[in-house]
């Protein structure tokens, strides 16, 4: 007697809802708090990567500059959460604004929304491989901003970045303190662990949503076909600038949740290597794929903390010394894998089954 | 030197003052002309290999760069010889050449040959990996620290009114000139030329007819990372640092540049070189003046990518290319 | 004599050094089959797809049930009423054939960004409303066994079928048919004529470019032929066939004198 799939499905999600649970208590326990804290930036790139699959995965248009919306939720979280406005602009701000987070996270999020909107609108006509350098470039760009908004005017504070960011506070309560609820010291990183997690999972929830919907649909005809979608009376402008919109969207909550987090950002961590980072997670996850997104951005957050436990000693054990630092393994590695996956799976490693028939059809017709 | 503002302009313009502007304007475009050379050579290997397969060799900028490191190490092992300097660069060029041809005849083997029939977003990614790739190799063999360049050519200036330019300067531009006019030769007076431009053109008919496209494919990437090498040697002598991580910017702004003339049109990357490298040395000289001192020349890079922006939306064709008729 | 439904004036477009279209004038009236027909390279599909949006005119005006024609604008052609089918058949290749007519019902649809995150009760109304009238359509098109399998894996005959259903499912007043017996053989073609005139029978109104003159004369209520981007005859099959110009045009003007 099999047990009835719907029966098997509810079963599923309630034990992936008891592990999500627990994770941090069991990672905490066996490998320490500073894991929980990679676990914590898992949650954050999977936000990220998310967002990029809606304009990569979905919609089928190349983006190189997603980092840049990531850079705009994470900065005005950091202005509006931070001492600098008060110290750069004394005449403006006589206390620094101390705005609650769910102000700023929203704000973020709509900025990065209209920043998506603008720098997708004129990429529109543009080729696949032109519309990834123009957003490449948009993305330089605002890095570039970001170095350099520290004079006349400091905005920014330029290559210093932004430090003394305040963390996020749920009930009065900062996210960076430890916790006491029914008698156990919860710490920190356990409770912003549970606030990512809120986050990504109403993320996932809106993509999936999105995903069967009219408008799911129309970016997965304007991906395999422009022209036809056109002739079904698809605008594809307005369909393709909400791909750049809704996908910023998330990029710019990601970012608000990193500022609170980290305590501090500056423009080095907004650069193309991250976009490209965030791509990869997509492509090699799965584009287009929901759950394979999700595993692309995990294992791409934990790859680097991996190399940095294992790389070290099994060069040593190897060659007797280092050879290669983990920092340059990984990006090494990253590079690899692109060609390697592009080569041999360009479908991901867990690519939706519309995915595949779709290369496999191009493979046809070629 | 500042520009006297446009108010101090109309207070007193003396003589003295246009000779001081037309000074900086000369030498602004003596600096563009050169930077524009090295760009044009760069430039050019983009194009041909987007002419010939419609992609953008991502990695391009990373062989300009190996072409500088390697020979940098070669001329590094030489100086100590006691040859003149000439040619110590020389031989330089001579071991970069061949690096970069060996490189770039790998990477269309392995990384795009393969993906010839693939979806368009498969070979640009894969660029993006080569690219990333090559760069950490390069920082892997050649370290993190900026590396100079030695100075072992002849930099007396020579002037022009209130502006100079070295005997290095004008070597470089009369060197981009030359290889430039040898590629136009090639391309259009050789049979090779001939299966180049059919190849370009439509390579299914191109084999019909007996050309053997892989191959000319195959030599479009080394031709273009010969180029690549010769401009790696330029930009180092010509700002005496090789660092690994040069090429991304170069390849950026070269790619810019074919794009403004044209992308797929030879004559097309050698017009939008020349002119990218003037428009930005110009951007570079007056912006802080233009813009009241709120940007400052740090933003010059900033130009590169507003120029390809505009170009890519307002005229996609470029200044050369023809403009494509949208037949369904 | 009724306004016709469509009515084009003076439409001129070129290609570079080609004149494509020479002030092409013709007008379609509600309910019948409209051919175009002439030789190859007369300007039909380009003719075609200045109607359909996928090309703007250099000259001229299209008229739409007494509105003037956005042209150029593919996406509100489609939406003020004409529908399209491509020569070159092109379908979502991966989609399944239901999923493709789904997406042929967007523009009649409102589900926004809100609606698909919430599905409130109106979007999933929407949502059963879409399946269900595609369904009806891969019936009406006879294919409906067919709606879960992938688009590519159908017959050419049948990828032409779901074409068509897509295209009816934007709720067209005018139905235009690119080449749509290309390729197909006798049976196909039969199969592919007696669809239009259950269409016609339905009410719609249809243009058709053919190159299958026995196919055009028999289905059609009216022709017009073009060549060399100019319109040289617009009248029923029987005089268009006699019509000598028509007949230079094809055959050559031995032909036509002889």
């Amino acid at each position: 007697m099999s047990a009835d799939p719907k029966l098997k499905a509810r079963l599923g999600i309630a034990l992936i809802g008891v592990a999500l649970a627990v994770l941090p208590f069991v990672v905490g326990a066996t490998f320490g708090n500073s894991w929980v804290r990679i676990v914590d930036f898992a949650l954050l790139y999977i936000m990220l990567a998310l967002g990029l699959n809606i304009v990569v995965g979905f919609a089928g248009l190349l983006d190189l500059g997603y980092i840049a919306f990531y850079a705009v939720g994470a900065y005005l979280y950091a202005l509006l959460s931070s001492p600098h406005l008060a110290t750069a602009f004394p005449a403006l701000f006589a206390v620094a604004p101390g705005w609650p987070v769910w102000a700023v996270l929203p704000l973020g999020a709509l900025v990065a929304g209209l920043f998506g909107v603008m720098l997708g609108a004129p990429t529109l006509k543009l080729r696949g491989d032109y519309l990834a350098i123009v957003t490449l470039g948009f993305g330089e760009i605002i890095r570039i901003f970001l170095n350099n908004l520290n004079a006349p005017a400091n905005i920014t504070n330029g290559p210093q970045g932004i430090n003394n960011i305040a963390a996020a506070q749920i009930g009065g309560h900062a996210l960076n303190r430890p916790l006491e609820l029914f008698g156990v010291m919860v710490p920190g990183v356990h409770l912003q662990y549970y606030f990512f997690l809120a986050l990504t999972l109403l993320v996932v929830f809106v993509c999936v949503r999105l995903q069967d919907s009219r408008l799911g649909r129309a970016w997965v005809a304007i991906r395999e076909d422009e022209v036809a979608a056109r002739a079904c009376g698809i605008n594809t402008r307005n369909v393709k600038l909400l791909a750049f919109g809704l996908g910023a969207t998330f990029g710019g909550v990601a970012g608000g949740l990193f500022a609170g987090f980290q305590g501090f950002v500056s423009p080095e961590s907004f650069g193309l290597l991250e976009s490209v980072m965030v791509l990869c997670m997509v492509v090699l996850g799965g584009m287009g794929h929901i759950p394979g997104v999700i595993l692309g951005a995990v294992l791409l957050a934990l790859l680097p903390e991996a190399l940095r436990w294992g790389a070290v000693p099994v060069q040593q054990s190897l060659f007797g010394k280092v050879l290669i630092d983990p920092e340059s393994l990984r990006l090494l590695l990253f590079g690899i894998a692109l060609v390697v996956v592009m080569r041999w799976r360009p479908a991901g490693l867990w690519p939706s089954a519309l995915r595949k028939r779709e290369l496999a059809a191009h493979g046809e017709a070629a | 030197m500042r520009l006297p503002s446009p108010g101090a302009a109309r207070r007193h313009c003396t003589a003295q003052d246009t000779r001081r502007f037309v000074d900086i304007l000369i030498q602004q475009i003596i600096n563009g002309l050169v930077l524009g050379s090295i760009y044009a050579l760069v430039a050019l290997g983009y194009t041909m290999v987007y002419g010939i397969l419609g992609l953008i060799n991502f990695a391009h900028g990373e062989v300009v760069m190996i072409g500088a490191l390697s020979a940098l190490t070669a001329i590094g092992l030489l100086v100590p010889s006691g040859l003149p300097g000439p040619v110590v660069v020389l031989a330089g060029l001579l071991i970069a050449i061949p690096v970069c041809m060996a490189v770039g005849f790998t990477i269309e083997r392995i990384a795009y040959r393969p993906l010839r029939n693939a979806p368009r977003l498969a070979p640009l990614i894969t660029a993006i990996g080569v690219s990333i790739v090559l760069q950490q190799l390069a920082m892997m063999g050649w370290g993190r620290n900026y590396h100079t360049f030695p100075a072992l050519l002849p930099v007396t200036a020579h002037k022009i009114g209130g502006a100079a330019i070295t005997d290095l300067q004008i070597i470089i531009v009369l060197t981009a000139a030359l290889l430039m006019a040898a590629l136009v030769w090639l391309v259009t007076r050789t049979r090779l030329g001939r299966a180049m431009r059919a190849s370009a053109e439509n390579p299914a008919v191109a084999r019909l007819m007996g050309v053997d496209v892989d191959r000319v494919i195959s030599f479009t990437f080394v031709l273009g990372s010969g180029l690549a090498a010769v401009a790696g040697v330029m930009v180092a002598a010509n700002y005496s640092i090789a660092h690994y991580a040069m090429g991304f910017m170069l390849g950026l702004k070269a790619f810019t540049a074919a794009v403004l003339g044209g992308i797929g049109n030879l004559g097309g990357a050698m017009l939008g070189g020349l002119l990218l490298g003037i428009i930005e040395s110009l951007a570079a000289g007056y912006i802080g003046d233009l813009t009241g001192g709120f940007l400052g020349s740090h933003y010059k890079d900033v130009f590169a990518f507003f120029v390809l922006i505009l170009v890519l939306v307002f005229r996609p064709s470029g200044l050369m290319g023809e403009k494509v008729a949208e037949r369904a | 004599m009724s306004a016709p439904l469509l009515e084009a004036r003076g439409i001129s477009k070129r290609f570079g050094g080609v004149q494509a279209l020479r002030e092409v004038s013709l007008s379609i009236r509600a309910g019948e089959v409209y051919g175009l027909i002439g030789p190859n390279g007369a300007g039909k599909t380009s003719f075609f797809n200045v109607l359909t949006g996928l090309y703007s005119a250099d000259q001229g005006e299209v008229r739409f049930d007494g509105q003037p024609l956005p042209l150029g604008v593919p996406h509100r052609i489609a939406g003020l009423g004409i529908a399209r089918t491509f020569q070159n058949i092109r379908l979502f290749g991966a989609m399944s054939a239901l999923e493709n007519v789904m997406v042929g019902r967007h523009i009649r649809l409102h589900t926004g960004v809100l609606g698909a995150i919430l599905r409130t009760p109106a979007a999933r109304r929407e949502e059963a409303d879409t399946e269900a009238r595609a369904h009806a359509l891969l019936r009406y098109v006879g294919i409906d066994r067919l709606a879960n399998q992938q688009a590519t894996h159908l017959s050419y005959g049948d990828q032409r079928r779901l074409e068509i259903a897509r295209a009816l499912a934007t709720e067209p007043r005018l139905l235009a048919l690119d080449e749509p017996a290309a390729g197909m053989n006798a049976t196909e073609t039969a199969g592919l004529r007696a669809l239009i005139e259950k269409l016609r029978g339905d009410g719609m109104t249809v243009l058709l470019i053919e190159h299958d003159v026995k196919l055009v004369m028999g289905l059609c209520d009216r022709v017009a032929v073009l060549d060399y981007g100019e319109k040289i005859a617009e009248d029923v099959p029987d005089v268009v066939r006699r019509d000598p110009r028509v007949i230079a045009a094809y055959l050559g003007r031995e032909a036509a004198d002889a």
